[in-house]
């Protein structure tokens, strides 16, 4: 393969790992901001996978693609506001209430999107980028949405009020509520608003970066992004760095199916593609390992109240 | 001639809790520039009538009067619009966030985008214009105690807060903190600020406060006393309605055989920083020992070390004819040490088991509960049921999941797990913390009953009240070494509080 | 001064009495409350009669009574049912599906009663249904007894499970790291190897996806067998199976109840730290927790592929997640988990000819918010109650203030 051949291949597949992480990244910082506010929601990938099809359906039937974004963001929002009804308001249990969000999404989304499965998309708009060549203009765009999320939202953590009162809630919600700030509304926004990036997570896949509904169409990437948020220890930048990672790791599969490439080519080579599939989750694993060391020096850790439902004192009436 | 105004009046407040009357009819007055004491015991009513006043609670009944006007206060917002603020026991610090974080959190200006530098300037102007130096941009985690209640004040202070309520501020204070604190307290009394503080210590009231107001049981008996006019005991006396027992009927000691001897043992804490400097303590049999000190000068490490829970990271220590190692399995001392811990709920107890469940966490492992593989289920009941005649527990059955005990009935369960297997030695660490006076009571006549049986006792309190009373010998702990030791009988408080704060006492 | 009034109040206590009984209705309104919701969703995803729909599954997964009736006449005369498979056939079924499903419920219980969140048992479901496949088609020989066979194949099981549930036990004993994610991602780990074995490589038979058919040792022996016998029996599929699932909770109920570690286990679920004060290993029994609870979803493994007797790509995945809501709805019981894998078993047969194919996991969200949601109004009580005028002496203040 020559020179420019193996640039032009490097970089497809860099484009390839931003394209394919940005889904990922909009719904680990969606968890990011949730689980700083002290409360966990494992069902991502059940407002993941209502996002991705709900965004689908509201395409094939408007073929507005905003308005399918909308609606994606609309539905894991909506999923997300029972997980935050049964853990906040009924202060049940966070884990189980979590899985049964994504149980939910999971038939919800299968039942309702069956339909529209194998359903043909239009032809994206597509850019002229040197040496990419043709690429999909809204992938570009969702991309560059993306990059501009992620410090957006550190800044609003770190800089601004509603980011201290954020995180306030999430370390000692006592002392947030005793200056006046209310924990159940806190805590219902920004659960709400991790369904809704979810949600957004799952509508760009099913609309941008692989567009078309299948029955689980997610295929675990939810559950990469809770093991996500660990690693990223709750901030958002690396969180973004994170993502693209996976990213990589989710397209290397594909882009290495090239025969070109024969020692390593996987349409050659099976074996090495299904070991490359559990690549993901396996880094993740290992991701965790290592980041838990890195917690026990630096001292690093998750917001203190997270998983602990909220009980305010008596006040009388 | 119209009174000049009083700065706070509280009348005929009335405020009901589940089963409990919190506040009955409770009259209220405080005048502007005083430190107005409120004092009674635990369970008397003073922080619930203070958490009214702040805007925490709501009355049933009552009006409350600031400068003369009727209020109603919904949230603690409304009262410190009104310019009441109140230092909580336990502080209200998020620990990851700065001073400045903290102070500015939950006000309404700015809005949206913070900018940290300017509250710093402001928060150490404040602090030094009150003479409370603090460190804006440090994290509460890096303050000691005494520096984050400054950080309480200061934002109440921040929030421009004419009166200031003070829920037991000296409890986690040295005696030379105490003494800062009140010159600052006298500072802000210069400065026109009113200070209503709430004890139980008699000595701190005499010292500090103008005017004192006790309630027992809910009600007043008696209001605003000019603290000039008052004794000591005569104060108690209101307090508790008796003549007060300073001390505890006890025989006198006869110690026996050495049961617990540390050598030069040091460990270090969860963050790393040495805990314990070369510990060499001594309990004998039939005696009790008690540790004073601040709370965070390597008590809480010298109790888990002793029990196993924390590693030592150099020196020895034994029980009876057993060295007490790295490697030890606590569990194969068994029966002979047992341990009280400091915290009944979260530590010390099984909340969803029963009380049968909870009673047999030490014995377990060996007949007649244990057997073979399995446990004897009629054992445990009978078991139960003795244990729970024999203390007094009182509970409906023995089925009942512990959560649901009171918090005096809950340390019963636990002294009696630890206590009916007869050890050697016994490690109580606060085990009056949160009890009202009958159930203090209780606990301190088992301990006592305790060492008449020859049992050894190694006593952690932070209430030296309660030190001095059960005590045989004190140690003082300061920063992870004993820094003086002594009999109890006799001992000087005054030396003893040096001693906690780390100055050096000759002789 | 305020007039005191006689006045009503609604308080909230906590319980002083626990009855089990409360549970059991928590758990029985949860199912009722989740068949209605899922109604409505039905209806939104278009069908017609969602009632209708129901009894569909009910009769699909259970059959009705007269039908039961029948098949118990033909058992006991020797002769034929009426209607055939119908008979017994909806009960065979479930049966069958019960026993993996008893199986993970089994070990989500063991997990979820000492606080470990295994949702892996799926994982460990698989690599139990693959070891058991190695044994059953590549190591021991066609020939080999039944008996023999089928306890080497549930032994691998049990050991591939407990190997596979190790690992996230070790990770979380040694490193704290935190059970939830590794689990997870060792499902897709599973997953992922099955195919591999299966649909890429060494074990599938040319084209097809597939060891192809166990040599006839290696399967369960079902009703069927014995149909010459009792015809009634002919076409039934259920087997020994669900025996195991049911040994497995007695046994786990003696464990947790009767013996010593599982005393250890409660205790740990209950209040680790007073855990560590008793001198109890918690990073042992972090591990040892795992690998049971592992080698039981590897026996549910075991189990299901005996009774498929070929291990193709089309293992249903699922079945440690199900057994996570069936530990839930049994409220860690490990006897109840019987009943409850029963019906969960009857579910699950009755919706597979419903399309659409979501709603079995739809209703089993459901289920689980409602259940976990409800879970709360059981530990608190509702007063209300008369507020008198004051009079008299103050009641005595007991309350920490």
């Amino acid at each position: 393969m020559t020179t420019s051949a193996l640039m032009a291949l490097g970089l497809t597949i860099a484009f390839g790992a931003l394209v394919s992480g940005t889904p990922l990244l909009f719904a680990t910082i969606g968890e990011i901001l949730s689980e700083r506010a002290g409360v966990m929601n494992l069902g991502i990938e059940g407002m993941m996978l209502v996002g991705a099809m709900g965004g689908f359906v509201v395409w094939s039937k408007t073929d507005n693609l905003l308005l399918g974004m909308a609606a994606g963001m609309l539905f894991g929002g909506l999923l997300a506001l029972v997980h935050a009804y049964i853990t906040i308001t009924l202060r049940a249990d966070q884990v189980v209430s979590g899985l049964a969000v994504t149980f939910l999404g999971t038939g919800i989304s299968s039942i309702l999107g069956a339909p529209y499965v194998g359903q043909r998309v239009p032809e994206p708009l597509t850019l002229y980028v040197p040496v990419l060549g043709r690429v999909a203009a809204e992938q570009v765009v969702l991309v560059a949405i993306g990059l501009l999320f992620a410090p957006l939202v550190w800044y609003y953590l770190n800089r601004t009020r509603p980011g201290l009162n954020l995180r306030s809630v999430g370390e000692y919600p006592s002392a947030a509520d005793s200056l006046g700030l209310s924990v159940y509304r806190t805590r219902y926004l920004y659960v709400t608003l991790g369904g809704i990036f979810s949600g957004l997570g799952g509508a760009s896949m099913s609309l941008v970066t692989d567009a078309g509904w299948v029955d689980g169409k997610t295929s675990g990437l939810g559950w990469i992004a809770v093991g996500l948020v660990i690693f990223a220890a709750w901030d958002p930048m690396r969180g973004l760095l994170g993502s693209y990672f996976f990213g990589l790791l989710r397209r290397l599969p594909l882009d290495l199916q090239n025969p070109a490439l024969p020692l390593i080519s996987t349409a050659n080579n099976p074996t090495l593609g299904r070991l490359m599939d559990m690549l993901p989750y396996l880094a993740t694993i290992l991701i965790l390992i290592v980041g838990s060391r890195e917690a026990i020096r630096k001292r690093i850790g998750a917001p203190a109240a997270l998983g602990i439902p909220y009980v305010r004192g008596e006040r009388g009436v | 001639m119209p009174e000049a105004l009083n700065a706070i009046e509280m009348r005929g407040i009335v405020k009901r809790f589940p089963g409990v009357l919190a506040n009955d009819r409770v009259d209220f007055v405080c005048r502007p520039g005083e430190v107005h004491a409120l004092l009674g015991e635990n369970g008397a009513g003073k922080s619930t009538l203070m958490n009214v006043l702040a805007g925490l609670y709501r009355p049933e009944a009552g009006d409350i009067l600031v400068g003369g006007q009727r209020v109603s206060f919904r949230s603690p917002q409304d009262a410190i619009a009104q310019g009441i603020g109140m230092v909580h026991q336990h502080f209200m610090l998020v620990p990851p966030h700065s001073v400045a974080e903290n102070v500015v959190l939950g006000l309404h200006r700015p809005r949206f985008l913070l900018n940290l530098t300017q509250v710093e300037e402001q928060v150490a102007a404040l602090g030094e214009q009150y003479g409370m130096k603090v460190n804006p941009r440090a994290k509460i985690w890096q303050l000691s105690v005494g520096e984050q209640q400054r950080v309480e004040v200061l934002k109440m202070l921040f929030r421009k807060a004419k009166v200031l309520i003070m829920d037991e501020p000296t409890s986690v204070l040295t005696p030379q903190e105490v003494d800062t604190l009140f010159s600052t307290l006298r500072e802000m009394t210069g400065r026109g600020h009113t200070i209503v503080f709430i004890s139980h210590k008699l000595d701190e009231v005499v010292s500090i406060a103008d005017r004192v107001t006790v309630l027992r049981r809910g009600r007043v008996t008696a209001a605003a006393l000019a603290a000039r006019e008052v004794t000591k005991a005569g104060l108690a006396k209101l307090m508790v309605g008796r003549e007060v027992l300073f001390q505890v009927d006890k025989k006198p000691s006869r110690p026996g055989e050495v049961v617990l001897e540390t050598d030069r043992l040091c460990a270090t804490n969860d963050r790393g920083l040495p805990a314990l400097r070369e510990v060499c303590v001594t309990v004998r049999a039939g005696e009790i020992l008690g540790v004073a000190g601040v709370a965070g000068n390597g008590q809480r490490e010298l109790a888990e070390v002793l029990t196993g829970l924390h590693p030592a990271t150099s020196g020895s220590a034994r029980l009876g004819t057993t060295r007490l190692g790295k490697r030890t399995r606590w569990q194969d001392l068994g029966q002979h040490l047992a341990h009280i811990p400091e915290d009944r709920a979260a530590v010390g107890s099984m909340p969803g088991l029963s009380v049968a469940e909870n009673l047999i966490l030490r014995t377990f492992r060996e007949p007649p509960i244990g057997v073979g593989w399995g446990i004897d289920r009629a054992a445990v009941r009978k078991n139960a049921e003795r244990l729970v005649a024999e203390y007094q527990i009182s509970t409906p059955t023995v089925d009942l999941p512990v959560r649901m005990l009171s918090g005096g009935n809950l340390q019963k369960v636990i002294l009696a797990r630890e206590t009916s297997g007869h050890p050697q030695l016994i490690i109580a660490v606060h085990p009056s913390r949160g009890l009202d006076v009958g159930a203090t009571e209780a606990v301190h006549k088992l301990l006592i009953a305790q060492r008449e049986a020859g049992v050894a006792i190694l006593l952690i309190s932070e209430d030296l009240d309660e030190l001095l009373s059960l005590s045989d010998r004190l140690a003082v702990m300061y920063e992870g070494r004993i820094v003086g030791e002594m009999p109890a009988e006799g001992a000087n408080i005054q030396t003893i509080g040096m001693m906690m704060a780390g100055t050096k006492v000759d002789g | 001064m305020s007039r005191p009034r006689t006045s009503y109040t609604v308080r909230i206590e906590t319980r002083s009495d626990n009855p089990g009984w409360m549970g059991v209705l928590s758990s029985v309104l949860g199912v009722i409350l989740a068949l209605i919701v899922g109604g409505f969703l039905l209806k939104a995803a278009g069908a017609q009669d969602p009632i209708g729909t129901y009894r569909e599954i009910f009769k699909e997964g259970f059959g009705t009574v007269a039908d039961w009736q029948a098949g118990i006449t033909a058992l006991m005369t020797g002769g034929d049912c009426p209607k055939g498979m119908l008979c017994l056939g909806p009960l065979s079924d479930t049966l069958v599906k019960a026993s993996p499903i008893l199986l993970t419920g089994l070990a989500c219980i063991l997990a979820f009663r000492m606080k470990l969140w295994n949702i892996g048992a799926d994982g460990q479901m698989f690599l139990g249904a693959w070891a058991a496949t190695a044994v059953a088609v590549f190591i021991l020989p066609k020939t080999t007894d039944r008996v023999v066979m089928l306890g080497a194949m549930a032994l691998a099981g049990l050991l591939a499970g407990m190997g596979y549930g190790a690992i996230p036990g070790v990770l979380k004993a040694r490193l704290n790291i935190n059970e939830i994610i590794t689990t997870l991602m060792l499902n897709y780990v599973a997953y992922k190897w099955m195919e591999f074995f299966v649909v890429v490589g060494p074990w599938s038979i040319g084209d097809f996806e597939s060891t192809g058919r166990f040599p006839k040792p290696a399967t369960w022996p079902r009703l069927t067998e014995f149909a010459d016998r009792f015809p009634a029996l002919s076409g039934l599929t259920a087997h020994p199976g669900i025996l195991l699932g049911i040994g497995a909770a007695i046994l786990l109920a003696w464990v947790l109840f009767r013996s010593r570690w599982g005393y250890e286990i409660r205790v740990i679920g209950d209040n680790p730290k007073a855990a560590r004060y008793a001198g109890i290993n918690l990073p042992r029994n972090v591990l040892l927790v795992m690998m049971f609870s592992g080698a039981l979803a590897g026996l549910a493994g075991m189990n299901e592929v005996a009774a498929l007797r070929e291990l193709n790509g089309r293992f249903q995945k699922g079945f440690g997640f199900t057994g996570v809501i069936v530990a839930w709805l049994a409220r860690l019981n490990p006897l109840a988990a019987i009943l409850v894998a029963f019906l969960f078993g009857g579910l699950l047969v009755g919706t597979k000819m419903i399309m659409p194919q979501g709603i079995a996991s739809m209703l089993q969200g459901v289920i689980l918010f409602v259940v976990v949601g409800t879970e709360l109004l059981f530990r608190y009580r509702l007063h209300l109650e008369k507020v008198e005028p004051e009079r008299g002496p103050a009641a005595e203040v007991s309350h920490d203030d």
